[in-house]
């Protein structure tokens, strides 16, 4: 094929795919502030999207901090004891927390928003809600959207926890670090500025992981080759786009003039 | 003369270059059963989702009790669809939801009734139905095929709608299990006396719900008449389908 004609049908199908999205989100946002609120189906969806994730985003956490610690203390000869805690804090909660609980919850909950909603709309009964006088996007997207924007902070904030944990149990377990020390140093570079901005992340990443479920799920096409292909494209944008949120997010908190 | 439950004019739609609908002209007066027949592809599912709302036809008009519902808000568009009731071919019941709560959905969500009345309704509901009260707390996913259509006809007439839809209410059950959902369809449609369409390839099926019939073929009416007359429609395409022949004017497009 002519390679101009394939770098054009590239470009008409990337740039539909973001006139189709933001028109999702348009339809998606406004759903979450308009009554009827699903109370109920919020509180399921936090149960479902928070709480479930509380084991994978726990492990993560600990096993990073533990990376990070034995990392940084590997060559350091002179004042490991100060610059491991320092840099473990200050990774985690401004970096590794938000970034590592939002890509592990991409994988869990946006596969599992897109597989629920993909085969919904595969099997009817997405169509049926409208039949109904049901609103899909307040029944089905908006709670998902407000449980994922509302867990993932505490979802990151267990991470923070237990990321600094991770590095205090390595460093005082395997480098043979003082646990008074370990823990005065961590507290003294522990800046809240870092742990906000670390947050403001994590519900940005909360809205990235439930609006690329719900869409890709929405729209899934096709029977069960197109709800696997939904689940697989919602995980992988998500991801994509949790990365290039936290450059940006990264700039903006701390970019030039800081 | 009294207006329309639903009429369709002109009713064209089409997906990227392929043209299913082509002028839709259809009028269901109200107390009618319609039938649509015609072959797999002919845009018989398209007319009922421009119909429902869940596709935007491209041009023509739709009306229901005279009122154009084409190009309606979303909040204007729940409330026509409170008239209506719609069982899908797959059933499409809800199977995050026990049997009677997606029996009282439209009565829970729409209506806002509490759900220990709801529940009462949708008991109701799901006798008329011929199923018991140990069915309603099962999970969709644990009942057969003609038990899971007799929830979604229950779950359709359970906000006592005027217009009820039925989308190939028998495709895909034993034969027995067809004659059945076709007699609570009749005995339903004849207790609440409402205006239902449906679709269907099953021309058993037709013959027993119908007082009027109309075929779908490419995407245009090509006739519609009462059900005493199907046999003597003198129309060729129409005697080719409802005797079931592979040959006649009806070419099916395989490649050989």
């Amino acid at each position: 094929m002519n390679p101009f004609a394939l770098v054009g049908r590239f470009t008409i199908v990337f740039l539909s795919e973001i006139g189709r999205l933001a028109e999702f989100a348009a339809a998606a946002v406004p759903s979450i502030f308009v009554p009827p609120i699903y109370l109920r189906l919020t509180g399921q969806q936090m149960m479902r999207i928070g709480y479930y994730s509380l084991p994978v985003v726990g492990l993560t956490a600990f096993f990073t901090g533990g990376a990070l610690a034995l990392q940084i203390a590997v060559g350091t000869t002179f004042g490991a004891e100060t610059l491991v805690p320092n840099v473990v804090v200050l990774g985690i909660t401004r970096e590794l927390g938000p970034v590592m609980a939002g890509l592990m919850v991409a994988g869990r909950v946006s596969a599992a928003i897109a597989a629920e909603l993909g085969t919904m709309r595969v099997t009817e009964q997405i169509d049926a809600l409208v039949t109904l006088s049901t609103n899909p996007f307040k029944y089905l997207v908006a709670p998902r959207i407000i449980a994922a924007v509302l867990t993932m902070p505490l979802l990151v904030a267990v991470a923070d926890v237990i990321g600094v944990m991770g590095g205090w149990v390595v460093g005082t377990q395997s480098l043979g670090f003082n646990s008074a020390v370990y823990i005065h140093n961590t507290l003294d570079y522990m800046k809240d500025s870092d742990v906000i901005s670390g947050l403001w992340k994590a519900a940005a990443f909360g809205f990235i992981i439930a609006l690329m479920g719900c869409y890709h799920g929405y729209y899934s096409r096709g029977g069960a080759q197109g709800v696997g292909s939904a689940t697989t494209n919602a995980v992988v944008s998500a991801a994509i786009l949790i990365l290039a949120t936290n450059y940006a997010m990264t700039s903006f908190f701390f970019g030039a003039g800081r | 003369m009294t207006t329309p439950k639903i009429q369709l004019k002109g009713v064209t739609k089409r997906f990227g270059s392929k043209v299913v609908l082509d002028g839709v002209d259809l009028t269901v007066e109200a107390g009618e059963s319609l039938v649509i027949i015609g072959g797999s592809g002919t845009g018989k599912s398209v007319t009922l989702k421009c119909i429902l709302g869940l596709l935007t036809p491209d041009k023509g008009s739709i009306k229901v009790d005279g009122q154009e519902v084409t190009r309606l808000s979303s909040s204007a568009r729940e409330q026509v669809n409170r008239k209506f009731g719609m069982l899908f071919q797959g059933a499409a019941l809800f199977d995050s939801l026990p049997v009677w709560e997606n029996v009282a959905f439209a009565l829970i969500q729409g209506r806002g009734l509490g759900r220990s009345e709801a529940k009462k309704i949708a008991l109701e509901k799901l006798a008329k139905v011929g199923l018991t009260k140990d069915v309603a707390e099962l999970s969709p996913a644990e009942l057969s095929g003609g038990m899971q259509k007799r929830v979604g006809l229950a779950r359709a007439i359970a906000a006592d709608p005027e217009i009820i839809f039925f989308d190939e209410p028998t495709t895909g059950l034993d034969p027995i299990m067809a004659d059945v959902i076709n007699d609570l369809i009749v005995k339903t449609v004849k207790d609440m006396g409402v205006t239902t369409l449906s679709i269907t390839h099953d021309m058993v099926s037709a013959r027993k719900i119908a007082d009027k019939i109309a075929m779908l073929y490419k995407g245009k009416i090509i006739w519609c008449g009462p059900k005493s007359e199907i046999d003597r429609s003198g129309n060729e395409f129409v005697d080719q389908f409802i005797h079931g022949r592979a040959d006649g004017p009806i070419k099916m497009e395989i490649v050989r």
